[in-house]
């Protein structure tokens, strides 16, 4: 254990400040904004509608349909191209994957539930971000579900587990101030199901001890019932009062 | 929308009223906010009624176009987000979100908004290129004027990031230098619906128009842009009214906009 101090003097179990609000699309049929820190993503649900080409309907159930997409000026550094590429392509599928199991999609045959997460400003844990925000717009948009999935990223940094990091963090060595021990960074993003404790994704990036995996899964996922709790409240606070 | 909503809407402007109760004149509510997006080197939020957009500015070194080697580089997109309208689909930019971009960026470079002279570096081999991109994140009609006006806040709101010594920009530290800004052009768009005129269209609106006209005026009042849009023809009288009334709704936005700015 080397990391003491954390570069934004959070706990190690502390994430960046999150906040969470329901209906925020008008057009859409359900939509949230979720933020932590300074990744954004708004997420709007349309459907469940037709779904086209025909060929491609499921007469048994319906389909999700996730997209991830980074607003060209999002990103520290040059601007990104709009449009999908690997990566976008890539967090949609795995996103798309985390959600499925909550979805109760034989409720929708033939049809398709667009997911559409967009971020006008990535700090790191952007797909977690973009998983939370779109577990809200799907409850916002009446859609059945058994739950709200949950996501954050657990690290590790300097051979110590933490939660949530951010861009700093994630290029650890670079913006050490102190004494580095190990140069290792790792990034695990995390969804949970809250009600069962299931892991519905799982991602590594970076080099880490194998019996750290646990202890950052762990984390995250004791992180995910307060999460959970947020996304909640999100949809309660667009009821209450008007 | 079916024909029945389109029918209603045709039949409350015979009556003198829109379906939001709005003057034929009159503009939604403008709301500014600056330097939104952390991340940008200079961001705006643009709100007005139900259509809300990010600009963003991301300026990057590049080497200039051989026929403008003295000059630095000035482009606007706009992103038509599947997220703000059931109506946008994600992949390749639409015709009408390539038309959005391009409205607004024949106003900024005719204006001209920039001084693309001070924006070069080294003479042939190294300039800024500043990018401006528009996202809707609610879209309820009109992107090309509130896309225009978010543009131009963002553009304001720029600050140069650092070049260290070796030439590489350091993202993360921005200078206190600003856009050399020539220009604010900001544009008007009247939409014609059987014989009414209407600024500040909505989606619904936008559905039922015959034609529209975008002027995109300079501070000094002229104009550097023009774009018809949609099937049905003008007539001479038309153009002349919808000029008028462009120019009574930029007067009113170019004021929201330079008190957003101070």
């Amino acid at each position: 254990m080397t990391y003491k101090n954390r570069l934004d003097g959070r706990k190690m179990n502390e994430t960046r400040e999150i906040t969470a609000k329901a209906g925020v699309i008008k057009k859409a049929d359900g939509s949230a904004f979720f933020k932590i820190g300074k990744t954004w993503a708004y997420a709007a649900v349309y459907g469940p509608r037709d779904f086209h080409p025909r060929f491609m309907q499921d007469p048994t159930k319906g389909v999700l349909r996730f997209t991830y997409a980074m607003m060209p000026f999002s990103g520290m550094g040059e601007r990104v191209r709009p449009g999908p590429n690997r990566r976008a392509k890539e967090i949609g599928m795995v996103s798309g994957n985390a959600l499925r199991k909550v979805v109760n999609l034989e409720d929708y045959p033939n049809a398709v539930v667009d997911v559409v997460v967009e971020l006008p400003q990535a700090d790191a844990g952007s797909r977690c971000a973009g998983i939370c925000a779109a577990s809200i717009a799907l409850a916002d948009a009446g859609i059945s579900m058994t739950d709200m999935v949950a996501a954050v990223a657990s690290g590790v940094v300097d051979d110590t587990v933490c939660l949530d990091l951010d861009y700093e963090e994630e290029h650890y060595p670079e913006f050490a101030k102190e004494k580095v021990d190990s140069e290792d960074v790792a990034d695990i993003p995390v969804a949970i199901i809250p009600s069962t404790g299931e892991v519905t994704l799982l991602q590594m990036d970076g080099i880490m001890k194998k019996e750290q995996l646990i202890d950052a899964i762990e984390l995250a996922k004791k992180k995910c019932d307060e999460i959970a709790i947020i996304q909640r409240a999100a949809i309660h606070d667009k009821y209450k009062g008007n | 929308m079916d024909k029945e909503a389109q029918e209603n809407i045709i039949k409350l402007l015979s009556e003198g009223l829109r379906q939001d109760d709005r003057k034929f004149d009159q503009f939604r509510d403008i709301e500014i906010e600056l330097g939104v997006v952390e991340m940008a080197e200079g961001s705006a939020r643009v709100k007005c009624g139900g259509t809300e957009v990010i600009a963003g500015v991301k300026m990057k070194l590049d080497k200039p176009y051989p026929d403008s080697a003295d000059k630095g580089m000035l482009m606007v997109s706009a992103e038509l987000t599947p997220l703000s309208n059931p109506r946008f689909e994600s992949g390749p930019p639409s015709i009408e979100a390539i038309e959005v971009a391009r409205v607004i960026d024949k106003g900024l470079r005719e204006g001209p908004a920039m001084k693309v002279k001070e924006l070069c570096v080294e003479v042939g081999e190294k300039v800024w290129s500043i990018n401006v991109d528009v996202c809707p994140i609610n879209e309820d009609g009109n992107l090309i004027d509130i896309g225009g006006i978010a543009a131009i806040a963002a553009i304001n709101n720029a600050k140069f990031p650092l070049v260290e010594k070796d030439g590489k920009v350091n993202y993360k530290k921005k200078t206190d230098k600003k856009l050399p800004i020539d220009d604010e052009p900001l544009p008007v768009t009247i939409i014609k619906i059987g014989d009414h005129l209407l600024v500040d269209p909505t989606e619904n609106e936008v559905a039922v128009m015959d034609a529209r006209l975008t002027f995109i005026f300079r501070k000094d009042g002229k104009l550097c842009a023009v774009q018809k849009g949609g099937e049905g023809p003008l007539s001479v009288e038309d153009i002349k009214k919808m000029s008028d009334m462009a120019e009574q709704a930029v007067n009113k936005n170019r004021k929201i906009l330079e008190k957003a700015l101070k």
